[in-house]
């Protein structure tokens, strides 16, 4: 299956894919609309020390701990996508404990978010990787 | 010191309804021009520290940004212009030489395009490149003055001169590993593996990653003679030996301490911290015959298997130069315009010192030719080569490949801001900061020069089939494809070409 890869030799820390994620699950169809006068909570975070940064968005693990760890049934593997139903989501942050990556996370209205490779949204291929200036996030087979 | 300010040339426009104060802009630039305003949630820009790299132009994700040349003015004065005032308060304030970078940038004719290039109609059909092949393989080395055969009566079609085999006549140009980064020069030399055609080290020695790209490398052998030894003389392909080069003709190289850290100071074999000077002339080189144990001190611990190239800046006697060249052994002739790059250089030398390839090319090829020894070098040029244009006329004029420096590292992301010797280079290209040097990855880079050199491939393919002409041997020293537009007689005489209408 395709997943997300990062190459932290490349990250720039621009921080431009977490604008891109941001935009990208917004639902608007502009940019500036979607993220002019906000705080954005996007499901790919840059991790930054000193020179070394990369990003850091859902594994899409094969034995996922947060799909294991959901009390509700709201996380689920469809096609080796770990994906969530946000309707079935209780805020009870269990995942939030479970996964090691720290990449599931509470959205701005207390059930939680994660990275589904932009299947979801208009983003087409994960939005990051679109936008992501000097490839250091990559959607590929490995 | 407010007698000291200058107001800067070019200023950042930023359209606030467009901004989403993302901070790549702040992020990405190497000189701290813009800043978040946290009270205000707003970004701000100090367009004195701005290069004008459109760095943050490039990756502002909402277009917010532009660059503009300032409307502030001094009192019009067509002989005391903005600049000449400027330069003067520079000046005046340091007691410095004013330094710049990249090629020289003042309104010279371009000969280049004031030269048209022939098609064929009716008479002599054209050829479609697409349907008909169309060879632009070329040879670089000494050729055979004479027709031989062997015993048997046949042809004897092998060298017995060492030759360099290009799929293009296109090759990359000297730029140092120091000069430029590391990132750069993996571009450049996977992009010439890939293109089957050469790049060239420069004055900084060979770093020991790229030994394995050494069939496409050319290594030169400057003033300095910083990294030489048997192992980088043996790796290659081809030797050069800069005399000159025409940024700065006649002046040597200054590559500063700070830059000399790590694998630089390695493969420079000096110290980490000290300056790499490379004086202005070859100590051991004041004449033609000196020139020549050079050569062939380079050919004997070679074994005559490596061709060698002597490089010189196009200066006024420069076709004697050439003929001399010719005389001393060497195989190829590169010869450097003044519009030719590099990454630091005395603005006046830069601005003021040397003469325009066009012309240049077009006097060594006719004084070679008149003095029966063309066919003892090849001849390569460089000094400004934009577009597949040039090429053709470049190849027209009688050179017989061309060399590519500041078109390569556009490709890879220039925006010519000239400001190479600040070491600040937001593109990753002239700066050894890692957290810059980073963000040209060669994986990206590469491409883009294979991409370029294909796109310019078509092109001269093209428009050699227009002139009904399927090999580039054909175009080669073939003038009567060109002809001047809106130049004099002396002109025409010297490019040795007809006018338009002719």
């Amino acid at each position: 299956m395709k997943r997300i890869y990062v190459n932290e030799k490349w990250c720039l820390g621009c921080h431009l894919c977490e604008y891109y994620c941001a935009f990208a699950n917004s639902g608007k169809d502009d940019m500036v609309k979607a993220l002019k006068n906000i705080t954005i909570n996007p499901r790919i975070r840059i991790e930054e020390h000193n020179n070394i940064s990369f990003a850091v968005s859902c594994r899409h693990c094969e034995e996922p701990l947060c799909v294991k760890s959901c009390i509700s049934g709201a996380l689920s593997v469809n096609d080796g996508i770990i994906s969530i139903n946000q309707d079935k989501c209780v805020g009870c942050f269990t995942c939030v404990l479970a996964c090691p990556y720290g990449c599931v996370m509470p959205n701005d209205d207390g059930v939680m978010q994660k990275c589904e490779l932009c299947t979801k949204n208009a983003g087409g291929q994960p939005y990051c990787v679109q936008g992501c200036p000097n490839k250091a996030i990559v959607f590929e087979e490995r | 010191m407010p007698i000291d300010f200058l107001y800067p040339n070019y200023e950042v426009v930023r359209d606030q309804s467009r901004c989403i104060t993302c901070r790549v802009c702040e992020r990405q630039c190497a000189n701290n021009v813009h800043h978040l305003d946290k009270e205000l949630n707003t970004m701000f820009s100090d367009e004195s520290k701005c290069v004008n790299c459109h760095r943050c132009v490039s990756l502002c994700p909402t277009r917010a940004l532009k660059i503009v040349k300032t409307d502030h003015t001094f009192k019009e004065n067509a002989n005391w212009t903005g600049e000449a005032i400027a330069d003067v308060y520079r000046q005046a304030g340091t007691g410095g030489v004013l330094l710049a970078s990249m090629g020289n940038p003042k309104p010279y004719p371009i000969y280049w395009d004031k030269m048209l290039i022939n098609a064929s109609q009716v008479t002599n059909p054209s050829i479609d490149p697409l349907r008909e092949p169309m060879e632009t393989k070329t040879f670089l080395g000494q050729k055979p003055s004479k027709i031989e055969r062997d015993e048997n009566g046949k042809l004897i079609t092998k060298y017995k001169t060492p030759q360099l085999e290009l799929s293009v006549p296109i090759m990359f140009s000297a730029m140092s590993y120091g000069s430029i980064s590391y990132n750069a020069h993996e571009s450049l030399a996977r992009a010439a593996s890939e293109l089957k055609t050469f790049y060239n080290t420069g004055e900084g020695g060979l770093h020991k990653d790229f030994y394995r790209y050494g069939k496409n490398t050319i290594v030169q052998v400057a003033s300095g003679r910083f990294g030489v030894h048997k192992g980088f003389l043996e790796s290659c392909a081809a030797i050069e030996i800069k005399i000159g080069q025409g940024a700065k003709p006649g002046i040597g190289g200054h590559l500063p301490g700070t830059k000399i850290v790590g694998d630089i100071s390695k493969t420079r074999m000096i110290p980490v911290g000290t300056d790499a000077i490379s004086p202005a002339p070859h100590h051991d080189i004041y004449s033609i015959e000196d020139l020549r144990q050079l050569v062939f001190s380079l050919k004997e611990a070679t074994e005559y298997k490596k061709p060698v190239i002597v490089k010189i800046a196009a200066v006024h006697n420069v076709a004697a130069i050439a003929s001399g060249i010719a005389r001393s052994g060497a195989d190829i002739i590169a010869i450097d315009g003044y519009r030719g790059g590099t990454g630091a250089a005395p603005t006046r030398i830069r601005d003021n010192v040397g003469i325009p390839i066009e012309l240049a090319l077009a006097s060594v090829d006719k004084r070679l030719r008149d003095e029966g020894i063309r066919g003892n070098v090849s001849v390569v040029i460089g000094g400004s080569i934009r577009n597949s244009a040039d090429i053709v006329k470049a190849i027209a004029l009688g050179a017989d490949a061309v060399y590519i420096g500041t078109s390569a590292l556009l490709a890879l992301g220039c925006h010519l801001c000239r400001s190479c010797q600040s070491g600040k280079c937001n593109w990753g290209i002239a700066t050894q900061r890692p957290e810059l040097v980073r963000r040209l990855n060669p994986e990206i880079g590469y491409k883009r020069l294979v991409n370029l050199v294909t796109a310019w491939e078509h092109e001269i393919k093209e428009m050699m089939g227009g002139m009904g002409i399927n090999s580039i041997e054909a175009l080669r020293g073939n003038r009567l494809m060109l002809r001047g537009i809106g130049l004099n007689e002396k002109e025409l005489s010297i490019l040795g070409i007809k006018h338009a209408g002719e």
